[in-house]
């Protein structure tokens, strides 16, 4: 079957308004929010049924044609680059929320719903789910799930890996392939949903996702916290924990992003902070009240310079804006970004922090640091002028060196963008040769001709 | 040097401002279109992506990049929204204008634009005329909207349109030159066409607001079209006659302000005329600078210079319900949107209810409407439910361009909710 013929059974399939084959068109299905080169597919085709989903997987695999399944393209590592071109497979259209039960607390979702979606949908029932990757407001929950995504709410509310209940996924032969259930135990067979959650879409094609709810904290408080030390705000991050009090969110911001977001904003912020804490608590209002109390406390005994508790609603408003300031802030400042998610055990944030304000001295970058320090995964974020060859250049050794140090510091790669292809080539460091070697052959078993957006995680 | 590589010169300048999309593809969540359609083309990230594609000759149909460049309401919402502060509608406007210089313009448009838009005696005597004839092929279908429809099949399909006013706002209120009253302010009042020919009323209730606060009023002979359409088809020859016509009438040291109606005509005249003004001699290029400066809309005035102000009065018992439609041009190209509801709310007859999303587009997008009638009633729809749901009784807006597309919705629907400019509803306190 020829590229025509594939053309032809895909409009067959999902209708030929959903089939893009102008060379414009493909275009658009070249790149990600990731900074590397684009890459145009052969075809790409927007199923509108979990069934016309199966079929294309099954054509695919019967041309031996490489297949990248893409939602919202928001990947910041290219795992929605057809690097190797082929089809892309676009989720928009499978956007369904099947159900929401809120008897048994799940919901049933097709790929291509929105992340910001699912929580309005779920929260206009009483329920929660709290995974919020930045991205939220536009990624899809089968990219969430195929990334792993995080979010700021990772570290009490852990992230997507720990709402997947269940799922089913076609195989490359265009079978349904089921896993987990409806409830909260499930004993029977192969965790193969857990072994889906993260894998860039290297196994298998997502159908419908099962994705746990929670009921949501009845009370939240919000403060902000100053240091003129870094080491000050990661040693109170660490005091706060040995308290035994779990924030929902506990967000660093280095000077230099403070100073941009308030230049940005005018927010308020302290610009000559070496750090800022951005603290929320929340569950039941009177443990709440206590929580927010003791952090207060902490954070001057480990001595905050200012501690600042949100008084309404409109003052938290105002300081998770700054947050969400972060980025718009300092893409601002240079044409082309790139956002880091090297991810270190959270006692060697300081470390960390440190390393990235030399690493920047050194290279002659501008860095801005900020991130979920609650959980060590901090978002060193580079601004400079793609353009320019010899900055580039800097830029990539950087992120290399980080990455070492990342690794030296008993860390992880990527918190929660995943590898696609910016970090593939990087995963031996952390893993060893046998690990890679497993993996490819439990790749090749799952996709024996390597059709399922190949390049990434394995190489190719 | 091939035709292509000349293209990509001339969109080589648009570089500096294409450079600055990270591809974040936060747009999508705001963008009218993509969340019909989900195609990456239809959202400002692939849009961009194409221009840029089309710059480094990637592409080489220019023709393709300028049908999916057209697909677009120019609403502004990711430009609004777009955390890279990504100037989009610039970009797109000027890219417009290099797709359409190069690849010529239709006839049809070309006719239009440049034998009857860009010479607006002949414009006004045309449509002067055509009251008269539109009894003929159109029939009433809704006496509260005040709506008709074809009679025949026609080119402007299902729609149920607003009839053009028996006589325009230029009859009704003669070019007028008064003294400033008890304010010690002079304004400009620019009406623009859509409350020239259709709606002449929310021009007269904005004269009443203006003299009623002692404003005076400079209001030139023959005022020319503010040129949008013709940018939006990239035809800057038409625009760029229009903007000299339009200058030739308007003297900045006139007046303290330049006030309009219409949400359109606010913003192309603030944020346009000083982007698109580089073939104006610097003479004409600093007035264009100046008047730009001094446009408002008329709401955002009455508040600024403090006509307006203090404590509205409580709403009465029984206040009829009515809620605001906030337009694209208002509230995303100039941050207008707390304006026009302080203004209503001067009003104790009548009781503000906000609708879900009042600030989606409504889905016109002017020619968008034209070329793309299906998937404007498409976005459309979304708007006709939230003012459904909120129980009111009539809508608002600020922008005559929403007033037709809300009204061709409800009186599709059969929906019984009156659409009112938020002048209408402050013009009754008066």
């Amino acid at each position: 079957m020829s590229t025509d013929a594939l053309h032809k059974e895909f409009c067959r399939i999902a209708g030929p308004e959903n089939v893009f084959s102008d060379a414009s068109d493909l275009l658009t299905y070249s790149y990600d929010a990731a900074l590397l080169p684009s890459q145009p597919p052969g075809l790409a085709v927007r199923p509108t049924t979990l069934e016309a989903l199966g079929q294309v997987v099954r054509l695919c695999n019967g041309q031996g044609t490489p297949l990248t399944v893409r939602g919202a393209g928001t990947n910041l590592s290219g795992g929605t680059i057809p690097s190797q071109g082929g089809v892309v497979v676009v989720t928009t259209a499978l956007n369904r929320i099947l159900e929401i039960n809120q008897e048994d607390l799940y919901a049933v979702v097709e790929p291509g719903v929105i992340n910001a979606r699912l929580f309005a949908a779920a929260q206009k029932q009483g329920l929660f789910y709290p995974p919020d990757p930045g991205s939220q407001a536009v990624s899809t929950l089968g990219g969430n799930v195929a990334e792993n995504s995080g979010g700021l709410r990772g570290l009490k509310y852990g992230v997507t890996r720990d709402y997947v209940m269940g799922m089913s996924f076609f195989d490359t032969e265009g079978q349904l392939i089921k896993t987990g259930s409806r409830t909260v135990k499930c004993a029977t067979g192969y965790n193969l949903a857990g072994l889906m959650v993260g894998s860039e879409g290297t196994l298998g094609v997502f159908g419908q996702i099962i994705l746990k709810l929670i009921p949501p904290p009845a009370a939240s408080r919000a403060l902000l916290a100053v240091f003129d030390r870094v080491e000050a705000a990661s040693e109170t991050v660490a005091a706060i924990i040995a308290a035994r009090i779990v924030p929902a969110t506990l967000e660093f911001m280095d000077n230099f992003t403070i100073r941009t977001v308030e230049e940005f904003s005018g927010a308020g912020l302290p610009t000559d902070a070496a750090a800022l804490l951005l603290i929320e608590v929340d569950g039941h209002p009177a443990q709440v009240a206590e929580e927010a109390e003791k952090v207060q406390e902490i954070c001057r005994a480990q001595g905050a310079t200012l501690v600042r508790p949100a008084a309404d609603a409109a003052e938290k408003e105002r300081i998770w804006t700054a947050r969400r300031a972060a980025i718009p802030a300092l893409a601002r400042l240079k044409p082309s970004v790139v956002l880091e998610d090297a991810t270190v055990p959270r006692s060697k944030v300081p470390e960390l922090v440190r390393f990235i304000t030399d690493l920047a001295r050194r290279h002659d970058l501008t860095i801005g640091t900020f991130g979920h320090a609650g959980d060590g995964n901090l978002h060193p974020t580079i601004v400079f002028d793609q353009r320019d060859a010899d900055q580039k250049q800097r830029v990539h050794q950087a992120v290399e060196e980080l990455f070492d140090k990342a690794l030296e510091l008993g860390g992880t790669l990527s918190g929660e963008h995943g590898l696609g292809l910016s970090k593939t080539r990087f995963l031996v460091k952390e893993v060893g040769p046998a690990t890679i070697a497993w993996s490819r052959r439990l790749k090749r078993a799952m996709d024996p001709k390597g059709i399922l957006n190949p390049g990434k995680i394995v190489g190719s | 040097m091939s035709g292509i590589t000349q293209l990509a010169r001339l969109l080589g300048q648009l570089e500096e401002q294409l450079i600055t999309c990270m591809r974040c593809g936060f747009c999508q969540s705001v963008c009218p279109l993509y969340g019909e359609t989900g195609r990456e083309a239809d959202v400002a990230r692939g849009k961009l992506a194409l221009l840029d594609g089309l710059a480094q000759e990637l592409l080489k149909d220019p023709q393709a990049v300028q049908e999916r460049l057209e697909r677009c309401l120019l609403c502004g919402s990711c430009a609004a929204n777009c955390p890279s502060g990504v100037k989009v509608l610039d970009i797109f406007l000027k890219a417009r204008a290099i797709l359409s210089g190069y690849l010529g313009l239709p006839p049809a448009k070309k006719l239009l634009f440049r034998q009857v838009l860009a010479r607006p005696a002949l414009f006004n005597k045309l449509l002067s005329q055509a009251p008269r004839f539109e009894k003929l092929v159109a029939k009433p279908v809704d006496s509260l909207l005040d709506t008709s429809c074809a009679r025949f099949v026609s080119p402007l399909g299902q729609r149920h349109f607003k009839r053009l006013a028996r006589v325009p706002l230029h009859r009704l209120e003669p070019p007028r030159s008064t003294q400033a009253g008890s304010s010690g302010l002079r304004v400009a009042f620019f009406a623009g066409c859509l409350i020239d020919k259709l709606y002449p009323g929310v021009g007269q209730a904005a004269l009443r607001a203006l003299e009623h606060h002692g404003v005076g009023v400079e209001m030139p002979a023959q005022e020319a079209c503010c040129g949008i359409p013709a940018l939006s088809a990239g035809d800057t020859t038409t625009f760029s006659k229009l903007l000299a016509h339009n200058l030739a009438r308007l003297d900045p040291d006139k007046f303290d302000y330049m006030v309009t109606a219409c949400a359109t005509c606010a913003s192309t005249i603030s944020k346009m005329w000083p982007l698109m003004c580089g073939s104006l001699a610097p003479a004409g290029r600093e007035k264009a600078q100046r008047l730009a400066a001094k446009t408002r809309d008329v709401s955002q005035f009455l508040l600024e210079t403090g006509l307006v102000g203090g404590e509205p009065p409580q709403a009465a018992e029984g206040a009829i319900p009515l809620t605001y439609h906030d337009p694209c041009h208002l509230k995303k190209s100039l941050a207008v949107a707390d304006q026009p509801r302080r203004l209503m709310a001067a009003n104790p007859a009548w009781r503000l209810v906000e609708m879900n999303e009042s600030d989606w587009c409504c889905g016109l997008g002017g020619s968008f409407s034209l070329e793309h009638y299906d998937l404007s009633q498409r976005i459309g729809r979304h708007k006709l439910e939230h003012i459904t749901a909120s129980g009111a009784r009539a809508v608002a807006t600020g922008c005559p361009a929403c007033m037709l597309q809300i009204s061709d919705l409800l009186s599709q629907a059969g929906q019984r909710v009156a659409v009112k400019h938020y002048l209408d509803i402050y013009a009754e306190t008066l």
